[in-house]
């Protein structure tokens, strides 16, 4: 399916990734948007406000992210595809709605446009440390998808893809951006129509009674929506295929193993990697977001100095990619982990990593992008 | 031209952001290069500091941040101080004469252009359009894009409506730097 | 309008001292003070402003007007004789913080300055008054105030308070905070606490939208007002907050506008010494979002727009009259003034009722 020409600006813009998600968010077909003011994300909704009553769509802004994060629920089964945007204080009030979304298998993308933590921290200053939270925030087991962008132009394009497998496995998908990105200019291409791929929303179209979470070939149920006369349940008890709540831990084991495996069966699907010079190098940088193309400086002050480093960028964060940074592992004397945390995508590296290799970590306290310099030191360090 | 950086800094609430996001339009858009701009601001509306940092290129900019900019474009005096070790030997300083007393020890390869562009504003109505004086200035000392470029950029940058003011704004920052380089 | 008339000060006694490099050029003081003692110069301070200067000494009646409206701090009376050197601030507030970060114009570092005096005229123990804010331009207010503050989470302030108020019910707790803190986000807690009575001063600063992060649409925006995620205007119909707190049960309740400085400062005292929980709303200017979007002109015009719009409420004036539509009427003055057992008291009568000897009390803490 192609995307609508009307919701697409095509053209050459000088954006902020803020802005670009939002018109990634409208290319994708996003109809339905509930937001709460946040630092460094609040250009997002704006343009969303401002762009929806143009081309189609409602935006709400509701009293706090606790009920943004279920109001978006609500407009995915009234037919929409529906998103939120916050950062990280804003993430941590929505970590109950995130299990929700999870385990009733709602279609939803979440734009975390990541800041300083903890706490109020440094509003409007960049960070990489919601990265678990993302992942772990909520209670219980479940998964998430996410991408991280690096530029404008990703975040536009990431936008559609988490759309995309929102639709996809069913489940929500976060685009872990920052503020750097988010607020950082360039030039953003967006093509035209034709060339922009959408995954519709599969309804269950049959005559026999809609059975929610009954397992597809691919593992993943068919969609129904408000008014469709299947008159389902959605709960997020434990429940059965035919979306009842049973509480009883058979049918527990059998929701969670089809509730994980939609994600953790597809992790080679998932996998979206970039290799950066990597067949020459001694040393193998792990990087993502922002900190990835600091880490391209780094890369080449190395080599500057006679170390030859190359970069291994992940796009998809969540699932982690642990089969090719095992394999990277098997390869190289060290791995080095830049981001902008005290280690978080660290210690997944490392947990895959660390019976092969040597790992590092160049982490930061956030706030600021790291210094070039201070990742090349780690690289030397690595290379010893 | 290979790969020019700038930063421009001053209080929020002089529209330093926008001149940035003007002179990046200007390359990036209207002359379909390149150009990477990152900002840096505290919570408040006005009166925090507020500074960009713009890349200029004919190719992909990879790193897109700004350590030793060439050209320093300084609006307030604590601008001045915090960014005036950090340009690059053989550079250009550009700061708003009215707010900026310039220090002794500047290095001398560093080449400095003054204008009270919040002056010219006023005398053009509206204190609000000094930034787009100081674009017009910065053009034209610069030679960063061309004219037509630069005019066409705040064109596609201002609000319907406000072209008059805003390329009288232009045109006033921009005659200031062709009278300094004579 | 009727204002609180202040001694008469011997001239020969005074004088008028003016800060300024503190000064943002918003001409409060210019507009307030009934002598024409002041005009904005064509100077320009270091941050590009243009300050006040005296231009008539001589026609000063050191009325305190200028002090008690600046919110910079930056003009104050002194006197020898009277040993006053400095702004009555210098007392209560964190000078070594100053500039606050609110933008030239701005009411809040005015009601700032209203919380001041009517914590000095209310003669409050400094060691047990405590500042609470959440999230947000008001957010910034427990900052600059000179005694145990707290800047907390966005729309949390109440429930915090609540700790404090329960936990020593000695305690004089403030809460100040924005319209989009205390009812968006915070709405659940404020109507619990006005339910509950809880003990505790409530200053909401309306400045109708969200300022801190950009101007965004909040649930005070009036209808068809501009916002930046209502672009087209609020199609909402807001809140009219001396109304919930009245229906929740709050035992005081006014509203003034920044303009009204001494009302303010009265109404901001009663409620500290009241029992109970009381709110004053400050209608505020917000020259830099709301303001500029809804072609309000600069925070004096603003100001002073709210204050030609505003009418005083009268015997027969409910806060079910209080609703603010846009560019229209504001009712202002003291809605509601009664009597109910705070929260803290009310919890301790019932345990000595029910229990008799053995209520252990409530507890000291530490």
């Amino acid at each position: 399916m192609k995307a609508d020409p009307k919701r697409v600006l095509t053209g050459s813009h000088f954006l902020n990734g803020n802005h670009s998600a939002t018109e990634g968010a409208l290319a994708a077909g996003c109809t339905f948007a509930a937001g709460y003011p946040i630092t460094p994300s609040t250009e997002i909704v704006e343009r969303i406000a401002s762009r929806f009553p143009q081309v189609g769509g409602v935006f709400i802004q509701m009293e706090d992210e606790i009920a943004s994060s279920i109001c978006l629920q609500g407009g995915v089964w009234a037919g929409h595809k529906s998103m939120t945007v916050t950062s990280g204080p804003g993430l941590s009030l929505m970590m109950e709605h995130i299990g929700l979304a999870a385990i009733t298998e709602t279609p939803c993308v979440l734009i975390d446009v990541q800041r300083t933590g903890p706490s109020t921290g440094l509003p409007t200053k960049t960070g990489q440390a919601d990265m678990m939270q993302a992942r772990w925030g909520s209670h219980g087991d479940y998964e998430i998808i996410a991408l991280a962008p690096s530029s404008p132009q990703d975040c536009f394009d990431f936008t559609i893809d988490c759309f995309n497998l929102a639709e996809e496995y069913r489940t929500p998908v976060f685009l872990m951006s920052d503020e750097s990105t988010g607020h950082m200019l360039e030039k953003v291409v967006i093509p035209e129509a034709d060339k922009i791929d959408i995954v519709e929303r599969k309804y269950y179209t049959g005559s026999e009674p809609y059975l929610p979470y009954k397992e597809e070939a691919n593992g993943i149920p068919l969609m129904s929506k408000a008014g469709m006369g299947h008159y389902y349940h959605i709960t997020g008890l434990t429940h059965d295929e035919r979306g009842y709540p049973v509480l009883t831990q058979p049918v527990q084991k059998q929701m969670m193993k089809r509730l994980m495996g939609k994600v953790n069966d597809n992790v080679d699907k998932l996998t979206r990697v970039e290799r950066i010079n990597l067949d020459d190098a001694d040393v193998a940088i792990v990087s993502y977001g922002i900190s990835y193309r600091i880490a391209l400086k780094a890369m080449e002050m190395a080599r500057e100095k006679g170390v030859k480093a190359g970069i291994l960028r992940l796009i998809t964060c969540w699932p982690f990619p642990e089969k090719v940074v095992e394999e990277l592992a098997k390869n190289f004397k060290s791995l080095v982990m830049v981001e902008q945390n005290f280690g978080q995508m660290y210690y997944e590296m490392d947990r895959v990593s660390n019976k092969h290799c040597n790992t590092f970590l160049c982490g930061s306290a956030g706030g600021d992008v790291h210094d070039p310099e201070e990742i090349c030191n780690t690289i030397l360090e690595a290379a010893k | 031209m290979e790969t020019s950086e700038i930063r421009l800094a001053g209080m929020g609430g002089q529209g330093v952001i926008l001149a940035g996001m003007i002179l990046g339009r200007a390359k990036s858009i209207i002359d379909n290069k390149f150009a990477t701009m990152t900002q840096d601001f505290g919570p408040e509306a006005r009166g925090g500091a507020a500074s960009c940092a713009v890349i200029l290129s004919d190719d992909p900019i990879l790193y897109p941040n700004v350590t030793n900019p060439h050209t320093l474009v300084a609006m307030s005096q604590e601008a001045f101080t915090k960014y005036i070790g950090v340009v690059k030997p053989g550079g250009m300083l550009i700061v708003e004469e009215d707010l900026v007393k310039l220090s002794d020890d500047i290095d001398p390869s560093i080449r400095v252009f003054t204008i009270p562009a919040t002056r010219l504003a006023e005398e053009i109505g509206r204190k609000i359009v000094l930034n787009i004086v100081m674009y017009g200035f910065i053009v034209s000392v610069t030679g960063l894009v061309s004219e037509e470029s630069a005019r066409k950029a705040v064109e596609a940058s201002i609000p319907k409506g406000t072209e008059k003011l805003n390329l009288a704004a232009f045109e006033k920052g921009y005659q200031y730097g062709v009278e300094q380089l004579k | 309008m009727a204002e609180k008339k202040s001694k008469k000060k011997d001239p020969k006694e005074w004088g008028l001292e003016i800060d300024a490099e503190k000064c943002k050029g918003c001409g409060f003081c210019v507009e307030f003070c009934p002598k024409a003692v002041l005009e904005m110069s064509g100077d320009f301070n270091a941050k590009g402003y243009h300050p006040p200067k005296i231009v008539d000494i001589d026609a000063c009646t050191y009325c305190d007007m200028c002090e008690m409206v600046c919110p910079e701090f930056a003009i104050w009376e002194t006197s020898e004789k009277h040993d006053k050197k400095a702004h009555i601030a210098d007392e209560f507030i964190r000078m070594d913080r100053m500039p606050h970060i609110w933008c030239p114009g701005c009411g809040i570092g005015t009601v700032v300055n209203c919380l001041v005096k009517a914590m000095q005229d209310a003669g409050l123990d400094r060691n047990n008054t405590q500042i609470v804010s959440g999230i947000g331009c008001t957010g910034r207010v427990a900052g600059y105030v000179d005694v145990d503050s707290y800047h907390t989470t966005h729309g949390r302030a109440i429930p915090f308070a609540t700790g404090l108020a329960l936990g020593n019910p000695d305690l004089n707790v403030i809460v100040v905070s924005g319209d989009g803190d205390l009812t968006a986000i915070g709405g659940n807690h404020f109507f619990h606490a006005a339910r509950r009575n809880v003990n505790l001063t409530v200053i909401c600063v309306n400045n109708f939208n969200y300022g801190m992060t950009g101007g965004q649409v909040a649930p005070t925006t009036p209808e068809g007002a501009i916002a930046v995620t209502t672009p087209y205007g609020a199609y909402d119909k807001p809140f009219n907050i001396p109304f919930i707190a009245d229906s929740c049960g709050a035992v005081y309740v006014a509203r003034w506008t920044t303009y009204h400085v001494r009302h303010l400062q009265n109404s901001i005292k009663a409620a500290i010494q009241k029992d109970g929980f009381s709110l004053v709303e400050a209608i505020s200017p917000c020259p830099t979002l709301y303001g500029r979007r809804n072609r309000l002109g600069d925070g004096l015009d603003s100001m002073k727009f709210y204050k030609e719009i505003s009418k005083r409420a009268k015997k027969e004036h409910t806060t079910a009259d209080a609703d603010i539509a846009f560019q229209e009427e504001i009712l202002v003055g003291k809605f509601v003034d009664r009597e109910r057992a705070p929260l803290h008291e009310a919890m301790d009568a019932s345990f000595k009722a029910k229990l008799g000897d053995k209520y252990a009390g409530w507890p000291v803490p530490g």
